[in-house]
Protein backbone atom coordinates (compact mmCIF):
# COMPACT_ATOMS: atom_id res chain seq x y z
CA UNK A 1 0.00 0.00 0.00
CA UNK A 2 0.52 3.27 -0.83
CA UNK A 3 2.93 5.59 2.04
CA UNK A 4 1.15 8.78 1.72
CA UNK A 5 -3.00 8.26 2.67
CA UNK A 6 -3.42 10.99 -0.53
CA UNK A 7 -1.72 8.78 -3.09
CA UNK A 8 -5.14 7.19 -3.93
CA UNK A 9 -6.63 10.99 -4.41
CA UNK A 10 -3.50 11.51 -6.38
CA UNK A 11 -4.97 8.73 -8.68
CA UNK A 12 -8.45 9.90 -8.66
CA UNK A 13 -7.33 12.75 -9.79
CA UNK A 14 -5.96 11.52 -12.56
CA UNK A 15 -8.90 9.26 -13.18
CA UNK A 16 -11.28 12.67 -13.04
CA UNK A 17 -12.81 11.18 -9.83
CA UNK A 18 -12.08 14.16 -8.18
CA UNK A 19 -14.72 17.45 -7.50
CA UNK A 20 -13.10 20.97 -7.95
CA UNK A 21 -12.70 21.36 -4.01
CA UNK A 22 -11.38 18.17 -3.27
CA UNK A 23 -8.84 18.55 -6.14
CA UNK A 24 -7.79 21.95 -4.72
CA UNK A 25 -6.93 20.81 -1.59
CA UNK A 26 -5.00 17.62 -3.38
CA UNK A 27 -2.79 20.28 -5.22
CA UNK A 28 -1.74 21.96 -1.84
CA UNK A 29 -0.95 18.79 -0.06
CA UNK A 30 0.95 17.99 -3.45
CA UNK A 31 2.88 20.64 -3.49
CA UNK A 32 4.87 19.78 0.00
CA UNK A 33 4.77 16.21 -0.47
CA UNK A 34 7.42 13.80 -2.56
CA UNK A 35 5.76 10.60 -2.11
CA UNK A 36 2.49 11.95 -3.97
CA UNK A 37 4.60 13.45 -6.52
CA UNK A 38 6.50 10.75 -7.18
CA UNK A 39 3.13 9.00 -7.08
CA UNK A 40 1.76 11.03 -9.73
CA UNK A 41 5.06 10.59 -12.20
CA UNK A 42 4.48 6.96 -11.73
CA UNK A 43 0.59 7.03 -12.40
CA UNK A 44 1.19 9.27 -15.16
CA UNK A 45 4.02 6.52 -16.86
CA UNK A 46 1.74 3.35 -16.05
CA UNK A 47 -1.23 5.78 -18.32
CA UNK A 48 0.98 6.40 -20.84
CA UNK A 49 1.53 2.74 -21.75
CA UNK A 50 -2.05 2.20 -21.77
CA UNK A 51 -3.11 2.83 -25.59
CA UNK A 52 -5.79 2.44 -27.38
CA UNK A 53 -4.74 -0.04 -29.63
CA UNK A 54 -4.77 -2.37 -26.36
CA UNK A 55 -8.82 -2.88 -26.95
CA UNK A 56 -9.32 -6.05 -27.90
CA UNK A 57 -13.08 -5.87 -30.01
CA UNK A 58 -14.46 -9.19 -31.50
CA UNK A 59 -13.08 -10.17 -34.38
CA UNK A 60 -15.53 -10.58 -36.99
CA UNK A 61 -15.74 -14.29 -37.75
CA UNK A 62 -16.22 -14.76 -33.70
CA UNK A 63 -18.98 -12.27 -33.56
CA UNK A 64 -20.89 -14.25 -36.58
CA UNK A 65 -20.83 -17.43 -34.32
CA UNK A 66 -21.96 -15.72 -31.47
CA UNK A 67 -24.78 -14.06 -33.74
CA UNK A 68 -25.90 -17.48 -34.74
CA UNK A 69 -25.67 -19.00 -31.35
CA UNK A 70 -27.98 -16.29 -30.38
CA UNK A 71 -30.51 -16.58 -32.77
CA UNK A 72 -30.45 -20.50 -32.28
CA UNK A 73 -31.51 -19.90 -28.51
CA UNK A 74 -33.97 -16.95 -29.49
CA UNK A 75 -36.68 -17.66 -27.59
CA UNK A 76 -40.50 -17.03 -29.07
CA UNK A 77 -41.30 -13.63 -27.44
CA UNK A 78 -45.20 -12.93 -26.58
CA UNK A 79 -46.73 -10.39 -27.77
CA UNK A 80 -47.38 -8.77 -31.45
CA UNK A 81 -44.59 -6.05 -31.09
CA UNK A 82 -41.86 -7.81 -29.84
CA UNK A 83 -42.54 -11.27 -31.69
CA UNK A 84 -40.21 -11.57 -34.03
CA UNK A 85 -38.35 -15.17 -35.02
CA UNK A 86 -41.69 -17.55 -33.14
CA UNK A 87 -44.64 -15.92 -35.00
CA UNK A 88 -42.42 -15.78 -38.11
CA UNK A 89 -41.90 -19.62 -37.93
CA UNK A 90 -45.03 -20.13 -37.76
CA UNK A 91 -45.86 -18.18 -40.40
CA UNK A 92 -44.05 -19.60 -42.81
CA UNK A 93 -45.27 -23.13 -41.80
CA UNK A 94 -48.57 -21.81 -42.86
CA UNK A 95 -47.35 -21.29 -46.05
CA UNK A 96 -45.51 -24.41 -46.71
CA UNK A 97 -48.90 -25.78 -45.61
CA UNK A 98 -50.94 -23.93 -48.14
CA UNK A 99 -49.04 -24.82 -50.71
CA UNK A 100 -49.22 -28.32 -50.38
CA UNK A 101 -53.19 -28.53 -49.89
CA UNK A 102 -52.92 -28.59 -54.00
CA UNK A 103 -55.95 -26.67 -54.33
CA UNK A 104 -57.41 -24.91 -57.47
CA UNK A 105 -56.11 -22.06 -58.55
CA UNK A 106 -59.43 -19.81 -57.59
CA UNK A 107 -59.53 -21.07 -54.51
CA UNK A 108 -55.90 -20.74 -53.64
CA UNK A 109 -55.85 -17.37 -54.72
CA UNK A 110 -58.81 -16.56 -52.34
CA UNK A 111 -57.44 -18.22 -49.14
CA UNK A 112 -54.05 -16.70 -50.72
CA UNK A 113 -55.73 -13.09 -50.05
CA UNK A 114 -57.34 -14.04 -46.53
CA UNK A 115 -53.89 -15.64 -45.40
CA UNK A 116 -51.95 -12.54 -46.82
CA UNK A 117 -53.77 -9.46 -45.26
CA UNK A 118 -52.59 -10.49 -41.57
CA UNK A 119 -50.07 -12.45 -42.91
CA UNK A 120 -47.08 -9.79 -42.89
CA UNK A 121 -45.24 -10.21 -39.05
CA UNK A 122 -45.57 -7.14 -37.15
CA UNK A 123 -42.00 -7.70 -35.46
CA UNK A 124 -40.45 -8.47 -38.63
CA UNK A 125 -41.69 -5.31 -40.61
CA UNK A 126 -40.85 -3.18 -37.91
CA UNK A 127 -37.43 -4.60 -38.16
CA UNK A 128 -36.59 -3.90 -41.84
CA UNK A 129 -37.90 -0.72 -41.27
CA UNK A 130 -35.60 -0.06 -38.55
CA UNK A 131 -32.33 -1.72 -40.53
CA UNK A 132 -32.98 0.63 -43.67
CA UNK A 133 -33.30 3.96 -41.54
CA UNK A 134 -30.37 2.89 -39.27
CA UNK A 135 -28.52 2.11 -42.31
CA UNK A 136 -29.14 5.42 -43.95
CA UNK A 137 -27.04 6.82 -41.09
CA UNK A 138 -24.31 8.13 -43.05
CA UNK A 139 -21.24 5.77 -43.30
CA UNK A 140 -23.56 2.55 -42.53
CA UNK A 141 -25.21 2.37 -45.96
CA UNK A 142 -22.81 -0.48 -47.01
CA UNK A 143 -20.00 -2.37 -46.41
CA UNK A 144 -19.20 -2.88 -50.08
CA UNK A 145 -19.69 -0.17 -52.74
CA UNK A 146 -19.24 -1.27 -56.24
CA UNK A 147 -21.87 -1.26 -59.29
CA UNK A 148 -20.61 -4.58 -60.37
CA UNK A 149 -22.53 -7.59 -59.13
CA UNK A 150 -19.58 -9.87 -59.54
CA UNK A 151 -17.98 -7.55 -56.82
CA UNK A 152 -20.34 -7.21 -54.72
CA UNK A 153 -21.57 -11.31 -54.77
CA UNK A 154 -18.25 -12.41 -54.27
CA UNK A 155 -17.92 -9.87 -50.97
CA UNK A 156 -20.38 -12.13 -49.22
CA UNK A 157 -18.76 -15.07 -49.56
CA UNK A 158 -17.49 -16.59 -45.71
CA UNK A 159 -19.79 -13.52 -44.32
CA UNK A 160 -22.98 -15.16 -44.85
CA UNK A 161 -23.89 -19.13 -44.58
CA UNK A 162 -25.41 -18.15 -47.52
CA UNK A 163 -24.67 -17.02 -51.71
CA UNK A 164 -27.54 -14.56 -51.65
CA UNK A 165 -28.19 -13.84 -55.27
CA UNK A 166 -27.15 -10.40 -56.80
CA UNK A 167 -28.76 -9.12 -60.12
CA UNK A 168 -27.55 -5.94 -62.36
CA UNK A 169 -30.84 -3.76 -62.47
CA UNK A 170 -29.07 -0.90 -64.04
CA UNK A 171 -30.92 -1.08 -67.68
CA UNK A 172 -34.55 -0.91 -65.29
CA UNK A 173 -32.52 2.55 -63.82
CA UNK A 174 -32.21 0.96 -60.26
CA UNK A 175 -28.52 1.20 -60.42
CA UNK A 176 -26.56 -1.50 -57.45
CA UNK A 177 -24.35 0.79 -55.53
CA UNK A 178 -23.59 -2.10 -53.19
CA UNK A 179 -24.30 -4.31 -50.07
CA UNK A 180 -23.70 -5.20 -46.32
CA UNK A 181 -24.24 -7.32 -43.65
CA UNK A 182 -26.78 -6.59 -41.70
CA UNK A 183 -29.16 -8.36 -38.52
CA UNK A 184 -32.79 -9.35 -38.93
CA UNK A 185 -35.03 -11.81 -37.82
CA UNK A 186 -32.90 -13.14 -35.15
CA UNK A 187 -29.87 -13.79 -38.10
CA UNK A 188 -27.31 -12.48 -40.30
CA UNK A 189 -28.89 -11.44 -43.77
CA UNK A 190 -27.72 -9.84 -46.52
CA UNK A 191 -28.44 -6.27 -47.76
CA UNK A 192 -28.65 -5.53 -51.49
CA UNK A 193 -28.43 -1.34 -51.66
CA UNK A 194 -29.76 -0.35 -55.09
CA UNK A 195 -30.71 3.65 -55.57
CA UNK A 196 -33.31 4.62 -58.04
CA UNK A 197 -32.90 9.18 -58.71
CA UNK A 198 -31.83 10.26 -55.12
CA UNK A 199 -33.83 7.47 -53.33
CA UNK A 200 -32.18 4.60 -52.06
CA UNK A 201 -33.60 1.10 -51.77
CA UNK A 202 -32.56 -2.10 -49.27
CA UNK A 203 -32.87 -5.94 -50.61
CA UNK A 204 -32.74 -7.64 -47.59
CA UNK A 205 -32.20 -11.37 -48.77
CA UNK A 206 -31.98 -14.77 -46.73
CA UNK A 207 -32.71 -18.17 -47.21
CA UNK A 208 -36.61 -19.52 -46.71
CA UNK A 209 -38.79 -22.40 -48.05
CA UNK A 210 -41.68 -21.99 -50.54
CA UNK A 211 -42.36 -19.29 -53.14
CA UNK A 212 -44.79 -16.42 -51.99
CA UNK A 213 -45.47 -13.44 -54.34
CA UNK A 214 -44.94 -9.75 -53.26
CA UNK A 215 -47.38 -8.18 -50.60
CA UNK A 216 -47.04 -4.98 -50.04
CA UNK A 217 -47.20 -2.97 -46.60
CA UNK A 218 -46.47 0.87 -45.84
CA UNK A 219 -44.59 2.04 -42.10
CA UNK A 220 -43.78 5.50 -40.97
CA UNK A 221 -43.90 6.44 -45.04
CA UNK A 222 -41.76 3.99 -45.94
CA UNK A 223 -43.04 1.46 -48.64
CA UNK A 224 -41.91 -2.25 -47.79
CA UNK A 225 -42.35 -5.32 -50.11
CA UNK A 226 -42.04 -8.80 -49.10
CA UNK A 227 -41.79 -11.99 -51.16
CA UNK A 228 -40.04 -15.11 -51.24
CA UNK A 229 -38.52 -17.18 -54.77
CA UNK A 230 -35.80 -19.71 -55.17
CA UNK A 231 -35.33 -20.81 -51.51
CA UNK A 232 -35.03 -17.25 -50.49
CA UNK A 233 -36.75 -14.35 -48.73
CA UNK A 234 -36.74 -10.78 -50.25
CA UNK A 235 -37.57 -7.65 -48.29
CA UNK A 236 -37.00 -4.18 -50.28
CA UNK A 237 -37.72 -1.25 -48.23
CA UNK A 238 -37.56 2.69 -49.54
CA UNK A 239 -39.08 5.90 -49.71
CA UNK A 240 -39.69 5.51 -53.18
CA UNK A 241 -43.51 5.25 -54.59
CA UNK A 242 -45.14 2.18 -53.86
CA UNK A 243 -45.71 1.72 -57.72
CA UNK A 244 -41.60 2.25 -58.35
CA UNK A 245 -40.94 0.04 -55.37
CA UNK A 246 -43.18 -2.55 -57.11
CA UNK A 247 -41.89 -2.09 -60.28
CA UNK A 248 -38.63 -2.69 -59.00
CA UNK A 249 -39.43 -5.73 -57.76
CA UNK A 250 -41.31 -6.73 -60.97
CA UNK A 251 -38.02 -6.39 -62.43
CA UNK A 252 -35.77 -7.71 -59.94
CA UNK A 253 -38.12 -10.77 -60.01
CA UNK A 254 -37.66 -11.06 -63.97
CA UNK A 255 -34.27 -10.36 -64.17
CA UNK A 256 -31.67 -13.45 -65.39
CA UNK B 1 -47.40 0.06 -35.66
CA UNK B 2 -44.82 3.30 -35.64
CA UNK B 3 -44.79 3.39 -32.08
CA UNK B 4 -43.86 0.04 -31.83
CA UNK B 5 -40.10 0.27 -33.05
CA UNK B 6 -38.58 -2.40 -30.88
CA UNK B 7 -35.83 -0.22 -29.01
CA UNK B 8 -36.27 -2.51 -25.69
CA UNK B 9 -34.65 -5.62 -27.66
CA UNK B 10 -31.97 -7.83 -26.84
CA UNK B 11 -30.12 -6.60 -30.10
CA UNK B 12 -30.85 -3.00 -29.02
CA UNK B 13 -29.85 -3.08 -25.23
CA UNK B 14 -27.26 -5.59 -25.14
CA UNK B 15 -25.69 -6.23 -28.35
CA UNK B 16 -24.06 -3.21 -28.94
CA UNK B 17 -21.74 -3.86 -26.22
CA UNK B 18 -20.30 -6.74 -27.91
CA UNK B 19 -16.86 -5.57 -28.07
CA UNK B 20 -16.71 -4.78 -24.84
CA UNK B 21 -18.08 -7.92 -23.98
CA UNK B 22 -15.19 -9.71 -25.77
CA UNK B 23 -12.56 -6.99 -24.47
CA UNK B 24 -12.97 -8.28 -21.08
CA UNK B 25 -13.02 -11.71 -21.70
CA UNK B 26 -9.67 -11.74 -23.73
CA UNK B 27 -8.27 -10.00 -20.93
CA UNK B 28 -9.34 -12.05 -18.34
CA UNK B 29 -8.74 -15.58 -20.01
CA UNK B 30 -5.47 -16.54 -21.56
CA UNK B 31 -5.99 -17.30 -25.06
CA UNK B 32 -8.40 -16.39 -27.61
CA UNK B 33 -10.35 -20.19 -27.76
CA UNK B 34 -11.09 -19.70 -23.63
CA UNK B 35 -12.26 -16.13 -24.05
CA UNK B 36 -14.59 -17.42 -27.12
CA UNK B 37 -16.36 -19.80 -25.42
CA UNK B 38 -16.66 -17.40 -22.22
CA UNK B 39 -18.27 -14.71 -24.38
CA UNK B 40 -20.44 -17.76 -25.89
CA UNK B 41 -21.69 -18.65 -22.65
CA UNK B 42 -21.99 -15.06 -21.43
CA UNK B 43 -23.87 -14.03 -24.14
CA UNK B 44 -26.54 -16.71 -24.11
CA UNK B 45 -26.67 -16.36 -20.13
CA UNK B 46 -27.37 -12.46 -20.64
CA UNK B 47 -30.08 -13.52 -23.14
CA UNK B 48 -32.04 -15.26 -20.72
CA UNK B 49 -31.67 -13.31 -17.65
CA UNK B 50 -32.11 -10.05 -20.44
CA UNK B 51 -36.45 -10.59 -19.58
CA UNK B 52 -35.62 -8.99 -15.74
CA UNK B 53 -32.97 -6.95 -16.80
CA UNK B 54 -34.71 -3.52 -15.53
CA UNK B 55 -31.16 -1.60 -14.81
CA UNK B 56 -30.06 1.62 -16.71
CA UNK B 57 -26.52 0.18 -17.13
CA UNK B 58 -27.09 -2.48 -19.96
CA UNK B 59 -22.58 -2.51 -20.40
CA UNK B 60 -22.00 -3.22 -17.10
CA UNK B 61 -24.68 -5.42 -16.44
CA UNK B 62 -23.18 -7.33 -19.29
CA UNK B 63 -19.92 -6.98 -17.87
CA UNK B 64 -20.68 -8.55 -14.72
CA UNK B 65 -21.97 -11.75 -16.47
CA UNK B 66 -18.89 -11.92 -18.65
CA UNK B 67 -16.68 -11.81 -15.70
CA UNK B 68 -18.59 -14.19 -13.82
CA UNK B 69 -18.73 -16.28 -16.41
CA UNK B 70 -14.83 -15.80 -16.87
CA UNK B 71 -14.75 -17.25 -13.06
CA UNK B 72 -17.21 -19.78 -13.00
CA UNK B 73 -15.18 -21.10 -16.29
CA UNK B 74 -11.35 -20.91 -14.30
CA UNK B 75 -12.53 -22.58 -11.41
CA UNK B 76 -13.30 -25.37 -13.54
CA UNK B 77 -10.37 -25.49 -15.01
CA UNK B 78 -8.42 -25.02 -12.04
CA UNK B 79 -4.63 -23.29 -12.09
CA UNK B 80 -5.50 -21.88 -15.66
CA UNK B 81 -5.68 -17.95 -14.54
CA UNK B 82 -2.63 -18.66 -12.63
CA UNK B 83 -0.76 -18.89 -16.51
CA UNK B 84 0.33 -15.70 -17.59
CA UNK B 85 -0.16 -15.00 -21.62
CA UNK B 86 3.67 -14.59 -22.12
CA UNK B 87 4.08 -15.20 -25.49
CA UNK B 88 1.15 -12.95 -27.54
CA UNK B 89 2.37 -13.96 -30.83
CA UNK B 90 0.65 -17.85 -30.55
CA UNK B 91 -2.33 -16.00 -31.03
CA UNK B 92 -4.20 -16.77 -34.02
CA UNK B 93 -5.54 -13.08 -34.69
CA UNK B 94 -2.01 -11.88 -34.33
CA UNK B 95 -1.21 -12.83 -37.75
CA UNK B 96 -4.09 -9.69 -38.93
CA UNK B 97 -3.18 -7.58 -36.08
CA UNK B 98 0.61 -7.64 -37.31
CA UNK B 99 -0.54 -6.40 -40.89
CA UNK B 100 0.52 -2.70 -41.37
CA UNK B 101 -2.29 0.21 -41.21
CA UNK B 102 -2.54 2.30 -44.25
CA UNK B 103 -1.08 5.20 -42.72
CA UNK B 104 2.40 4.04 -41.45
CA UNK B 105 5.46 3.08 -43.18
CA UNK B 106 5.70 -0.58 -42.25
CA UNK B 107 8.71 -0.09 -40.31
CA UNK B 108 6.71 2.46 -37.82
CA UNK B 109 4.23 -0.25 -38.07
CA UNK B 110 6.17 -3.15 -36.89
CA UNK B 111 7.55 -0.95 -34.09
CA UNK B 112 4.32 0.03 -32.82
CA UNK B 113 2.82 -3.62 -33.14
CA UNK B 114 5.71 -4.88 -31.03
CA UNK B 115 5.58 -2.15 -28.24
CA UNK B 116 1.93 -3.35 -28.28
CA UNK B 117 2.69 -6.76 -27.59
CA UNK B 118 5.23 -5.53 -25.15
CA UNK B 119 2.88 -3.66 -22.77
CA UNK B 120 0.23 -6.91 -23.64
CA UNK B 121 2.33 -9.27 -21.93
CA UNK B 122 3.09 -6.74 -18.84
CA UNK B 123 -0.61 -6.69 -18.37
CA UNK B 124 -1.07 -10.37 -18.90
CA UNK B 125 1.52 -10.87 -16.18
CA UNK B 126 -0.56 -8.87 -13.69
CA UNK B 127 -2.75 -10.78 -11.03
CA UNK B 128 -5.94 -11.21 -12.59
CA UNK B 129 -8.01 -8.95 -10.02
CA UNK B 130 -5.49 -6.25 -10.42
CA UNK B 131 -5.69 -7.01 -14.46
CA UNK B 132 -9.60 -6.99 -14.64
CA UNK B 133 -9.53 -3.65 -12.52
CA UNK B 134 -6.85 -1.73 -14.69
CA UNK B 135 -9.01 -2.78 -18.03
CA UNK B 136 -12.43 -1.52 -17.30
CA UNK B 137 -10.74 1.70 -15.86
CA UNK B 138 -8.38 2.15 -18.68
CA UNK B 139 -10.04 0.29 -21.65
CA UNK B 140 -13.67 0.24 -20.80
CA UNK B 141 -13.27 3.57 -19.48
CA UNK B 142 -15.81 2.74 -16.19
CA UNK B 143 -15.68 5.18 -13.17
CA UNK B 144 -14.99 3.66 -9.84
CA UNK B 145 -18.51 3.26 -9.19
CA UNK B 146 -19.30 0.75 -12.27
CA UNK B 147 -16.30 -1.10 -11.38
CA UNK B 148 -16.90 -1.63 -7.89
CA UNK B 149 -20.33 -2.53 -9.02
CA UNK B 150 -19.18 -5.29 -11.90
CA UNK B 151 -16.69 -6.72 -9.40
CA UNK B 152 -18.72 -6.44 -6.32
CA UNK B 153 -15.94 -4.65 -4.58
CA UNK B 154 -16.10 -1.50 -2.22
CA UNK B 155 -14.81 1.49 -4.05
CA UNK B 156 -11.92 1.57 -1.97
CA UNK B 157 -10.92 -1.69 -2.75
CA UNK B 158 -10.76 -0.48 -6.66
CA UNK B 159 -8.71 2.58 -5.96
CA UNK B 160 -6.28 0.49 -3.84
CA UNK B 161 -6.31 -2.06 -6.53
CA UNK B 162 -5.73 0.17 -9.47
CA UNK B 163 -3.37 1.62 -8.03
CA UNK B 164 -1.42 -1.66 -7.21
CA UNK B 165 -2.11 -2.28 -10.50
CA UNK B 166 -0.56 0.59 -12.07
CA UNK B 167 2.70 0.52 -9.90
CA UNK B 168 3.14 -2.88 -10.72
CA UNK B 169 2.65 -2.09 -14.79
CA UNK B 170 5.27 1.06 -14.49
CA UNK B 171 7.77 -1.07 -12.61
CA UNK B 172 7.57 -3.62 -15.44
CA UNK B 173 8.10 -1.14 -17.77
CA UNK B 174 10.74 0.48 -16.04
CA UNK B 175 12.45 -3.14 -15.79
CA UNK B 176 12.17 -3.86 -19.43
CA UNK B 177 13.96 -0.50 -20.42
CA UNK B 178 16.73 -1.80 -18.24
CA UNK B 179 16.93 -5.11 -19.77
Amino acid sequence: MPDCDKVLLVQAELDGELGAAEAAALAAHRAQCPICEAAAAELAQARALMRDDLYQPVPEDMRRRVLTALAAAQPPRPGPPAATSGSFGRWRGWWSNSASFGLGAACAAALAFLLLVPAMPPGLTEQIVAGHVRALQPGHLQDVASEDRHTVKPWFDGRLDFAPPVKDLAAAHFPLTGGRLDYLNGRPVAALVYQRDKHVIDLFVWPAAGDTPPQTAERQGYNIVHWSQGGMNFWAVSDLEVAQLEEFVADWRNAP
Amino acid sequence: MADSLPSDTFEAVVLPHLDAAHNLARWLMRDAASAEDVLQEAMLRALTYFPSFKGVNPRGWLLQIVRNTAYASMSLNRGVELVPMTNASDEPDDAVSRLPSSDDDPETSLIKTRERDRVRRMIAALPIELRETLVLRELEELSYKEIAEVTRMPIGTVMSRLWRARRLLAQAARRDEAA
